[in-house]
């Protein structure tokens, strides 16, 4: 019954797969030539003098309009595709590397920024949670930096540390640090008085306690707060790639997007998407692996 | 053994428990003999899990001490095993981490196979052995009350704690863990205090039985000793003429004179009672004072 409910979901988004690539080719249909054609019939001869002097070529302007259009059609964009995954890390200068490397940027500022707001955002979540008075104590700091989008910081980031690839490693780590900080905080609040209870009756030291009693207890809030962080560091790096430029995805985007090449924009996005699902299938793999049924 | 009769092995003095102006208990005394198995029945409210857990170490009484073996009990300790009423496994652990986890907090020198050996035992003897390496998510509510005994056991405690163990249980298993726990209190020799609400539970497994007032200024009105021999079995013990005078005597109790003994009336040292055996006590005097507003 589940077999069949899958294959069926699987068909269904084939269908759609295919419907919105129907929609695609048919939007980006070159006109009919004999249309385009037709401006160009008209022009008297003095007409094509002038045009001609002012460095246009009626009789090329006839045919290459679908070519100009912009956006891709879904020839163009494969051959796009094939391109980029067939050298996705070369390094022709600042301006021309292969999408993997830019991938590699970023997944290295996220990878960096994420991990230095993990370790502080667990440790400082375990003594909030564990002390009513330190809670209280940052609740105000916590519920006022929240919602600070994480941008806004890039350019006091920006002026005091004065450089612009460790200015977008701070904002993902800013970020990042939120929901990690509120979700051990609250994890470790909640962990049962009486697996507590079980801990000092069998006069269990404070160091065992943390790692063998909360830390588990409190493992599947942790987690769920590691992975929305992720989600939005993911989110939020493309933002600050386009700001700082130099490298990455994000910067990718915006370089393609000045050089009006939408198929490589377009490709761009996709490649984002997936990273992101990876990502978080990665922590959903996590979650599952630490979530205990009560 | 005469010094054991002047000061038994645990002593209750005078415990107070106060919250804010309300007097759930106050004046509370009573002695456990090492080797006696002892419950205490009374309604909800009258501060019985409060008395537990100041033996247990887990609270502290407004005023009062108990001492164990001459010496004050401060905090909680190896020497007390407590079965909490909710069982409280660790979920994530399976039932050999369970009990592993007591038996490395009290032997932390022990090697894995030592470790493993021992638990090993404790899990046959509540007869577990079948579902060693199953998470209590997989067990049903009386093989994880089991696995509970069986982790207080293993730490081998100089007293047991038990706050209402079988409250959760059916009958059926009710019965069966009954007669186990019966069975490997008498070939360890264990001290136990337990509550119940189960008077027929108490008859049966308990020597004393403290029967206490109700609350507010709850105390431990009387103690009723069960005159019937230790070797008593669940499928025999309605049989002896003694059960039904102990359980009546129990019954009329809870239902009448727990209510008639509240605000403080009780005496503050509780008189012993053989029901049956003694000459029959003085009916409660007719003429109660008016009751305070508390």
């Amino acid at each position: 019954m589940a077999a069949s409910l899958n294959l069926r979901a699987a068909l269904l988004s084939l269908v759609i797969l295919l419907g919105l690539l129907a929609v695609w080719h048919v939007a980006t249909l070159a006109p009919a030539p004999a249309v385009a054609a037709a401006p160009a019939a008209v022009l008297t001869p003095e007409q094509i003098e002038y045009a001609k002097l002012m460095g246009k070529d009626p009789a090329a302007s006839t045919a290459a309009p679908a070519a100009k259009s912009g956006f891709p059609t879904l020839a163009q964009m494969g051959t796009v595709i094939a391109k980029n995954l067939a050298s996705p890390f070369y390094d022709n200068g600042p301006n021309d590397k292969g999408v993997g490397l830019q991938l590699a940027y970023s997944l290295g500022r996220v990878g960096l920024g994420y991990g230095i707001a993990a370790l502080v955002a667990i440790p400082l979540g375990f003594v909030i949670g564990m002390s009513p008075l330190v809670y209280r104590a940052l609740d105000p700091y916590i519920q006022v930096l929240k919602p600070i989008s994480p941008l806004a910081w890039m350019p006091l980031a920006l002026y005091t540390i004065k450089d612009s690839s460790i200015s977008g490693i701070f904002v993902i780590f800013i970020c990042s640090v939120w929901p990690m900080l509120i979700n051990t905080a609250f994890g470790v609040a909640s962990v049962r008085r009486e697996w507590l209870n079980v801990a000092k009756t069998l006069e269990v030291t404070p160091l065992r306690r943390a790692f063998e009693v909360i830390l588990p207890a409190a493992a599947p809030t942790i987690l769920t707060g590691m992975r929305i962080s992720m989600g939005i560091a993911w989110l939020v790096i493309v933002a600050a790639e386009m700001l700082v430029g130099g490298t990455g995805i994000g910067y990718f985007v915006w370089n393609e997007w000045n050089n009006l090449s939408l198929p490589n924009v377009i490709f761009a996005i996709l490649v984002i998407g997936v990273v992101g699902m990876l990502l978080d299938l990665a922590f959903a793999r996590l979650q599952k692996a630490v979530t205990y049924v009560d | 053994m005469s010094t054991e009769q002047e000061r038994p092995f645990l002593q209750v003095e005078g415990l107070t428990k106060r919250y804010g102006d309300s007097v759930v208990f106050d004046s509370v005394n009573f002695g456990i003999r090492q080797g006696e198995f002892v419950c205490i029945v009374g309604h909800s409210g009258c501060g019985k899990t409060t008395i537990l857990n100041v033996l247990a170490g887990l609270e502290s009484a407004s005023e009062g001490h108990v001492f164990m073996d001459g010496r004050e009990v401060a905090g909680p300790s190896l020497e007390r095993g407590v079965v909490f009423q909710g069982h409280a496994l660790m979920p994530w652990l399976t039932v050999r981490a369970n009990i592993a986890f007591a038996v490395r907090s009290k032997w932390p020198g022990w090697s894995k196979a030592q470790v493993d050996e021992h638990v090993q035992k404790y899990v046959a003897m509540v007869g577990l052995v079948a579902a060693i390496d199953k998470k209590p998510s997989q067990l049903s509510g009386g093989m994880k009350q089991r696995v509970g005994i069986a982790r207080a056991f293993a730490i081998q405690p100089r007293m047991l704690l038990l706050d209402e163990p079988f409250g959760a249980l059916d009958a059926l298993t009710r019965g069966t863990i009954q007669d186990e726990l019966l069975r490997i209190c008498a070939e360890t020799h264990q001290t136990v205090f337990m509550i119940t609400h189960d008077v027929d539970e108490a008859i049966l497994l308990a020597d004393r039985i403290l029967l206490m007032s109700n609350g507010p200024q709850a105390r431990v009105a009387e103690v009723v000793r069960n005159t019937m021999a230790r070797n008593r079995e669940r499928a025999t013990l309605h049989h002896d003429p003694q059960y039904y005078r102990i359980r009546n005597h129990l019954v009329d109790f809870l239902v009448a004179r727990s209510k008639e003994l509240s605000h403080g009336r009780a005496p503050a040292q509780p008189a012993e009672v053989s029901p049956g055996l003694d000459p029959e006590p003085q009916p409660a005097p007719h003429n109660v004072p008016l009751r305070r507003i508390a």
